[in-house]
């Protein structure tokens, strides 16, 4: 009180005071009924998750609605583009043979030679081997057959065809000789392409193996029956294509 | 002395009825801000009972460790240590000091013995 009158100085103390009354007012307002046990930083941590929830919430929503659009869009196409989806499949599947397929085409009937060997000669030069199918199928394809079946095993990408002692072995399936080979395509060019001079049949009778072929209007292939499993192979989508 | 309460209360008035209340995060600064302002109250008052009240040092001390005490705790929000933590136990260490020393004077005056307590420096 040395510098300031008495007067100053209870001025001063009475806006402090006042000053401080309000400061508690406004302190005790903020938090009227929580008994202040609630720790700041535990606060400030659910509004944090609460935040975070409502992001997450809006951008849900948002995906909501995208989902919702592309479904009505769906609906509008979808009758089209079903068409479209469903034919392509069908394509695919006539492709891979996992369907039953009909059409013109020629039969193969193929079995081993019947002359008796004479001696000194090498009885496995008159059976039918692996290598002789896979030239009727190779040639058969080569001129255009679009589903081929051996003894109604059906003849797909994955398809082997060896011999496996004194039978063959075809989808996993053993088969033995008389062999039937149907082949759908032109029919005309099939024939052809298997009598062709110096071809695979001309070839195959040299050494006696019975091999007859007939022409017909209507063959029915049954569909691939064996596994589809892929184990290795996935498809790959190439960037950008 | 009744001045100084009736301002107080007016104070308290006046805050229990403005329209808007503080953000909460303020509220933390408040909280220790008020601290200080207690511990200098108290410090006057105890200045003021051994006679050496100054009203410039009260003043300055009220406000100085007020707003001091906010930034302690911003401080600490900043470096993301619970700063406030010390202001809180300084402040209440201070306050527990000048009340000692206020019912001491009290006591001693009931007694009818005459404070021999060494001043301690205020608020």
């Amino acid at each position: 009180m040395t510098t300031v009158s008495r007067r100053g100085s209870q001025v001063a103390l009475t806006i402090i005071f006042v000053l401080f009354g309000f400061m508690l007012a406004t302190q005790l307002r903020v938090r009227p009924s929580s008994p202040a046990n609630v720790p700041y930083q535990r606060a400030e941590e659910l509004s944090m998750l609460l935040s975070a929830t409502e992001e997450e919430r809006d951008r849900l929503r948002d995906e909501v609605r995208m989902l919702r659009d592309q479904i009505a869009e769906a609906m509008v196409a979808s009758e089209s583009q079903v068409k479209v989806l469903q034919e392509e499949l069908l394509k695919a599947r006539v492709m891979a043979g996992l369907t039953e397929v009909k059409g013109p085409g020629i039969t193969v009937e193929m079995n081993d030679a019947k002359k008796e060997t004479g001696a000194g000669q090498d009885p496995n030069l008159f059976i039918i081997h692996d290598d002789d199918i896979l030239a009727v199928v190779n040639e058969l394809l080569a001129s255009g057959a679009e589903a081929i079946a051996i003894n109604n095993q059906r003849v797909v990408a994955t398809t082997e065809i060896r011999c496996a002692g004194a039978v063959f072995m075809i989808n996993g399936v053993r088969l033995a000789p008389p062999l039937k080979i149907q082949a759908i395509g032109d029919p005309e060019t099939l024939y052809n392409a298997l009598k062709m001079r110096g071809g695979v049949v001309d070839n195959l009778s040299f050494w006696g193996i019975d091999v007859k072929i007939k022409t017909e209007q209507e063959l029915v292939l049954p569909a691939y029956t064996g596994s589809l499993n892929f184990k290795f192979a996935k498809p790959h989508q190439r960037e950008g294509s | 002395m009744w001045y100084l309460l009736a301002a107080l209360f007016i104070g308290i008035i006046v805050g229990l009825n403005v329209p808007w209340t503080i953000p909460a995060i303020i509220a933390r600064y408040l909280a220790v801000a008020l601290l200080a302002g207690v511990d200098t109250s108290l410090g006057g008052l105890r200045a003021s009972l051994e006679g050496d009240f100054d009203i410039v040092i009260f003043v300055t001390g009220f406000l100085g460790n007020t707003v001091l005490a906010a930034a302690f705790v911003y401080i600490g929000d900043v470096l993301g240590i619970e700063l406030y933590l010390a202001a809180v136990v300084a402040l209440g260490v201070r306050i527990f000091n000048n009340l000692g020393l206020i019912r001491r004077h009290y006591l001693k005056e009931w007694m009818g013995e005459k404070s021999t307590t060494p001043a301690n420096g205020e608020g």
